[in-house]
């Protein structure tokens, strides 16, 4: 089970409280994980990722394990800790661009 | 009862104010969407409790939000807009070309007979349309297409298709404008598309009388007279007595004729609004009074409304998007401010009132009348 923590106002716009929980299947990636969530809340679709290039929109960053995954390529396998949902998966609104 | 409901979209929420008949005393709900910019809230004239919102933030990009019970649940839908084919350059600020990028919807103009499609204007500034409620999106792409959208250039904020009107007479014929690129009409519900600006003078161009690349901030269309157009330009305001393809200045004895917003009386196809700002540079109005301008004669002649809105120390701007009027016996005005104030007039401008306040900067008004 992946734990994804959303910005709240995704949470909001997939009307979700706390943490969502994924069951990824094959390899856990950032674009597997974000496969899954956008598969289980559609209206997510493009607001984390380009609907059609699905590159990173420049305003969200993916952080896990105390560390910044933004720049990291989406096929790279995640962290074991995410893996085993020790560690959260977090989408966040970067510092800028609200 | 008749009634009417007000849909104001603001920088950080949308909020719906509503009012019986009388207009006096007003119910708000919101902030709906808190925290993202609701550029536009309009509902459908074939169906008044289908709404469609536009929400849209830096961090997350363009969400459609669709109602299907009068503003008191929200779905999000289709957000997916992608232009059709090789999307190609426009010109950037420096002049050198740039691709076209989807960056967000503008405005939402419901179809007037089929609550299912819908029409958005986007920046950088393309036409798409949807037939089934807001869930898919598919552009319109003659309006790029047409010859000159590869000089199109951004206005200061961005390159928009902010206006798009429905002719109700005409089947097919419709409105679009960009800035700054112009105004364009089809005849062949949007497939076909050129520019209508032959009259226009805009000094901030090189050829001031030029086909395209005219600020043009906002048009108007009284519906039992689709042939007038009235349009608030970068500065000028104008009219068309030909359905676009010739335009006459009518600022008159307006105390600036910069500005963005303009509107027409439900029932007097010749009572128009505007909002005079100071200029380009100062974008509050002139002497810290705000004023609406009414004139009577359909332009050259009009008079300032100004009982009931604050004369001294006020320096808000009224966006394009920024005001309507119902359709009540006595015409209702409404207009909202970057200043968070949504102010309203039961009697066609002859008193105002604000029906609130503190709201963030507001980005759009729009009115729908109940019976």
């Amino acid at each position: 089970m992946i734990r994804v923590v959303l910005p709240s106002h995704l949470r909001r716009l997939a009307s979700v409280d706390g943490e969502v929980h994924l069951e990824v299947t094959g390899e856990v990636t950032q674009a597997s994980v974000l496969d899954a969530l956008e598969a289980r809340y559609p209206m997510l679709r493009g607001t984390i990722r380009d609907p059609e290039s699905r590159r990173r929109r420049a305003f969200m960053r993916f952080f896990a394990c105390e560390e910044d995954l933004s720049h990291e390529q989406p096929d790279a396998p995640l962290p074991a800790e995410v893996v085993s949902g020790r560690e959260p998966y977090l989408i966040v609104g970067a510092m800028a661009g609200g | 009862m008749s009634g009417v409901r007000v849909l104001v979209g603001t920088r950080k929420g949308a909020f719906v104010l509503t009012a019986d008949g009388s207009r006096q005393n007003w119910d708000v709900s919101g902030p709906h969407f808190s925290g993202w910019e609701i550029y536009h809230v309009k509902g459908s004239p074939a169906d008044p409790d289908r709404l469609f919102a536009s929400q849209t933030s830096g961090w997350s990009g363009q969400v459609i939000q669709r109602s299907d019970d009068g503003g008191k649940s929200w779905q999000p839908v289709g957000n997916q807009f992608s232009y059709d084919g090789v999307p190609g350059t426009h010109q950037w600020y420096d002049g050198t070309p740039h691709p076209w990028e989807f960056e967000r919807v503008w405005h939402l103009e419901p179809s007037l007979a089929d609550p299912d499609t819908v029409y958005a204007g986007v920046e950088d500034a393309g036409l798409f349309k949807s037939t089934d409620g807001g869930d898919s999106w598919q552009e319109l792409p003659g309006l790029r297409g047409h010859g000159s959208g590869s000089s199109w250039q951004p206005g200061a904020g961005g390159m928009c298709l902010h206006t798009i009107i429905l002719d109700p007479v005409r089947s097919g014929r419709m409105f679009a404008a960009i800035s700054a690129a112009g105004a364009f009409r089809s005849d062949d519900a949007g497939q076909t598309w050129r520019p209508v600006n032959r009259g226009l003078k805009s000094e901030g161009i090189p050829d001031p009388d030029a086909e395209v690349g005219h600020c043009v901030h906002r048009i108007a269309m009284h519906p039992s007279r689709p042939d007038v157009l009235y349009m608030q330009k970068h500065w000028d305001v104008m009219r068309s007595d030909d359905a676009g393809e010739s335009w006459r200045e009518i600022s008159g004895n307006l105390p600036t004729d910069f500005g963005f917003p303009i509107d027409v009386h439900a029932h007097e196809p010749d009572t128009v609004y505007v909002v005079p700002i100071t200029s380009d540079s100062l974008h509050y109005p002139p002497d810290g009074k705000l004023r609406v301008y009414r004139s009577r004669t359909g332009g050259d002649e009009w008079e300032p409304l100004t009982n009931g809105l604050p004369q001294e120390h006020c320096y808000v701007n009224v966006y394009r998007d920024a005001m309507a009027v119902d359709s009540l016996d006595s015409c209702g005005v409404y207009f909202g401010t970057t200043g968070g104030q949504v102010y309203g007039s039961p009697d066609a401008g002859d008193t105002w009132a604000p029906i609130v306040r503190n709201l963030p900067a507001v980005l759009s008004v729009e009115v729908q009348t109940l019976s």
